[in-house]
């Protein structure tokens, strides 16, 4: 068979007239929605999806998709996704968002969301740092990891320990719920996650969430090959990549 | 300013003051009148002082608290210092005469003052359970602010359900209204 | 299940909590979203109460930001949702209101003022006006009803459903802690009985069709990338804002022509201002009152024209000078005297209305 692809093909549920997307060449955030518009286009779920985005480098996606979307505040993208789905619970509602978000000024809302079960997906970019506002600490930040309010190094004893998000997410959520952590760098692998964790809501089993470990490196100040080195070889050393909650209990 | 009665009621949470003043108001609302009734609330769910202010007029009323009661009824030690504040030189105070130590508390501003027997009755000459409909009776005999019947009518609507049990409880109670009445009468309103 | 909650109309003694859950029912609401506070609790009470024999349902989220971003949520299906706070919670709610202002998204929000700052107290205050009126990083571009009497609390909030979704800036219904909890009759009906037409909703998300391919997909935002993109949508809602304004904006009046003291107050402290004002007034004395019923919009020209009459004013508001502030900047360049009855976090009796009155009256007060 004759392989007449060369481009790669731009998922039909991604918004042309918004591409180029306004993320910096080497982010990881365009592979992330790249294996979630493949997804959508694969489950045949463009007029039912509302994706919500974050403030964060999250809020560049506002306009990404040809789905109805909602950007809204830092941290609060769960309870809108919450509230939609709560008041129509036809709609498939992705919540997208950065670690900071999740983790750190709305991990009440990851937690709470998880812990009631909600039938939503959140789907939240671990890039260890706040990229939008310049680079900071974010409840990721990997020990000794420099960033511009940890300028010595992430120190542990002072700032405390990285957050492990799926791990918590998983030790709290209840069956029917799916968790896991991908990567950028196993871009396969990310694809299935997202798609089991919407395949989970459509199913109306229980809380789905995602955490893809991606890259920033305009804060990272990264060239390609240590970003890629570090997304691929570093990060999952403390973030492990895997499923950590399986409705029936069958992580990979 | 207008014709509008002001009732304080404070008593130990138990003592049945919210109690009364529904009952208080029901009976108000049969008779037609204009009713504003709020309890006092605060932090705590138990343990406070609790405060019922009802105002019964013919016109709907104006504010929901009010400074000074044209009867103010306090049925512990607690509620009669508490009381001390909405209490005026128009004001008709009722406390029962089994609290102990509060003669340094007792109003001197009031118009009257009277003490009466409220427990005692109820417990030697009716039943405990009805101490607090005694109290409703003096308020009414102290206001005449409903009529004794539509008192007994907001009993029955209020009560009714523990009455078809206890057909006895019936008699108690509205022996307990007039029994209300003539304790506060006996004392000589003014 | 399905049948109406209330059919014609009825007298009832209820809790002020109570007849704002009624009125939601009779205005259709599908949704409560909301988090425990005092004075606001038993609106969620009842609404969980009466809710599941009319299909409704309910939130309980995990604190107020959740609770006003779930009812975005919930906007954002085409329901009419709602939501409900008080003191440090409409603290909190800001955020999410200043989102749904920024979107026009069409939010109704129930406030139960309580003492502030802080915990304050649970129990009263008119101290939320600033909050509710001018919250959030805006410039207040919301309707804010003031109510009196359970029976406003029972109409404004039908309204504010309507107003809401007719206007589409989010609409809040302004209470106090004394209207929650005391009791009084109101008269509830169904708003088709009364000739009420209930605005219809629409869904911003979740269309028919495909979007890209039947219809445009919705791209709902409220970050702009430079200065005047944001000013270009500003100034478009503060036109609309302006422009309905009028159909909006509500109040009551009483004795404005030549008094020498007009009293003006609102929410339940108006209660006891028309008492003493109509007391005084039946012994001969010139004095009048004014009541804004919206808060925001406020009613600047009606107040103008009845202030111009009149020799001075008495602002009464249980807070330290809230209303004062807004009456002020809607007074501005009028050469009237203002006196002030400001009692920040205590109710405000008839008695001392009429006594401040009567002392401003014989000019015994500066
Ligand atoms: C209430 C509030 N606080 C702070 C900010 C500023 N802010 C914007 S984005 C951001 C951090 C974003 O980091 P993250 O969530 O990790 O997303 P990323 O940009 O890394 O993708 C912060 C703190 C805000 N918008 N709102
Ligand atoms: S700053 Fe970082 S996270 Fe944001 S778009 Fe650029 S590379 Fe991506
Ligand atoms: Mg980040």
């Amino acid at each position: 068979m004759e392989t007449k692809e060369i481009l790669p093909k731009m998922p039909k549920s991604w918004n042309p007239a918004s591409k180029p997307h306004k993320f910096c060449p080497g982010c990881g955030h365009g592979l992330v929605l790249k294996a979630l518009g493949q997804v959508i286009d694969e489950l045949n779920i463009q007029d039912r999806v509302v994706f919500g985005c974050d403030i964060g480098c999250s809020l560049l996606s506002w306009d990404f998709f040809n789905v109805d979307t909602v950007q809204t505040h830092h941290g609060r993208t769960t309870p809108v996704m919450v509230g939609i789905k709560r008041a129509n619970p036809d709609l498939i509602t992705i919540a997208y968002m950065g670690d900071g978000g999740g983790y750190a000024i709305g991990s009440q809302h990851l937690v709470n969301a998880a812990n009631r079960n909600d039938i939503i997906t959140a789907i939240l970019v671990n890039n260890t740092v706040y990229a939008m506002t310049g680079g900071q600490m974010a409840p990721t930040t990997m020990p000794g990891q420099k960033t511009e309010t940890t300028p010595y190094g992430r120190d542990i004893k002072e700032a405390g320990y990285p957050m492990l998000g799926p791990e918590m997410v998983a030790a709290i959520a209840h069956e029917g719920a799916y968790v896991a952590r991908g990567s950028i760098a196993k871009f396969r692998q990310l694809k299935t996650f997202i798609k089991k964790a919407i395949e989970n809501q459509m199913a109306g089993r229980g809380f789905s969430f995602i955490e893809a470990l991606s890259t920033c490196p305009t804060n990272w100040r990264t060239n390609a090959e240590k970003t890629w080195d570090f997304v691929e070889n570093i990060m999952p050393k403390y973030f492990p990549i895997g499923e950590y909650k399986v409705p029936g209990g069958k992580e990979e | 300013m207008g014709q509008v009665v002001k009732i304080a009621l404070a008593g130990e949470g138990g003592q049945g003051v919210q109690s009364v003043a529904q009952i208080l108001t029901e009976a108000a609302a049969l008779e037609g009148k204009e009713i504003l009734y709020i309890p006092n609330f605060g932090v705590e769910q138990r343990g406070g002082v609790s405060i019922a202010f009802v105002q019964i007029g013919d016109e709907k009323i104006g504010a929901p608290k009010f400074k000074t009661g044209d009867i103010v009824i306090a049925l512990s030690d607690r509620a009669v210092r508490r009381v001390k504040m909405h209490i005026g030189p128009e004001t008709i105070f009722v406390y029962d005469a089994s609290i102990e130590g509060v003669e340094e508390d007792l109003p001197a501003n009031a118009k009257q003052v009277l003490a009466i027997p409220a427990l005692e009755t109820a417990n030697k000459e009716l039943d405990p359970r009805v101490f607090n409909v005694l109290i409703m009776g003096a308020v009414i005999g102290a206001t005449r602010v409903v009529t004794i019947e539509k008192a007994k009518e907001a009993i029955e609507k209020k009560l009714g359900y523990k009455f078809e049990k206890d057909p006895e409880l019936r008699e108690l109670n509205f022996k307990a209204i007039e029994k209300g009445i003539e304790l506060v009468e006996r004392m000589g309103v003014a | 299940m399905g049948s109406k909650p209330i059919e014609g109309e009825r007298k009832v003694f209820m809790t002020g909590n109570e007849a704002v859950a009624w009125a939601a029912l009779a205005a259709g609401a599908d949704i409560m979203y909301g988090y425990p506070i005092t004075p606001q609790n038993e609106i969620m009470q009842y609404w969980t109460r009466l809710g599941p024999k009319y299909d409704k349902k309910f939130l309980q989220t995990e604190d107020e930001l959740s609770a006003g971003f779930t009812t975005i949520g919930g906007v954002l299906t085409g329901k009419r949702a709602f939501t409900a706070t008080a003191g440090p919670g409409n603290v909190l709610m800001q955020e999410p209101m200043s989102m749904a202002e920024a979107m026009r998204i069409p939010t109704v929000v129930v406030i139960q003022q309580r003492g502030g700052p802080s915990t304050g107290t649970v129990i009263y205050s008119q101290q939320e006006v600033t909050l509710t009126c001018f919250g959030g990083n805006g410039e207040g571009l919301r309707v804010v009803y003031s109510t009196s009497s359970h029976q406003d609390l029972f109409d404004y909030t039908i309204k504010a459903f309507n107003t809401a979704w007719k206007y589409r800036f989010p609409t809040f219904v302004l209470s106090d802690g004394y209207q929650a909890k005391m009791r009084e009759s109101v008269v509830i009906y169904d708003p088709e009985a009364r000739g009420i037409q209930m605005v219809p909703t629409e869904p911003y998300v979740g269309k028919a069709g495909t979007p890209g391919k039947d219809r445009p997909a919705a791209h709902l935002r409220n970050t702009y990338n430079i200065e005047e993109e944001l000013l270009e949508v500003l100034s478009k809602d503060i036109e609309e804002y302006e422009r309905v304004a009028p159909e909006i904006i509500e109040y009551d009046a009483y004795n404005t022509e030549n008094t020498d003291l007009l009293v003006i107050a609102h929410g339940v402290v108006f209660r006891s201002a028309a008492m003493a004002v109509k007391e005084l007034a039946s012994q001969g004395n010139k004095i009048g009152y004014f009541r804004p019923i919206t808060l925001r919009p406020f009613p600047k020209e009606q107040l103008r024209q009845a202030t111009q009459q009149a020799k001075q004013l008495l602002v009464v508001e249980s807070a330290y000078g809230q209303l004062l502030k807004i009456v002020k900047d809607n007074l501005y360049g009028l050469n009237i005297p203002i006196k002030t009855l400001l009692r920040p976090g205590v109710g405000i009796t008839p008695e001392e209305i009429a006594e401040k009155a009567k002392a401003l009256l014989a000019g015994k007060e500066a």
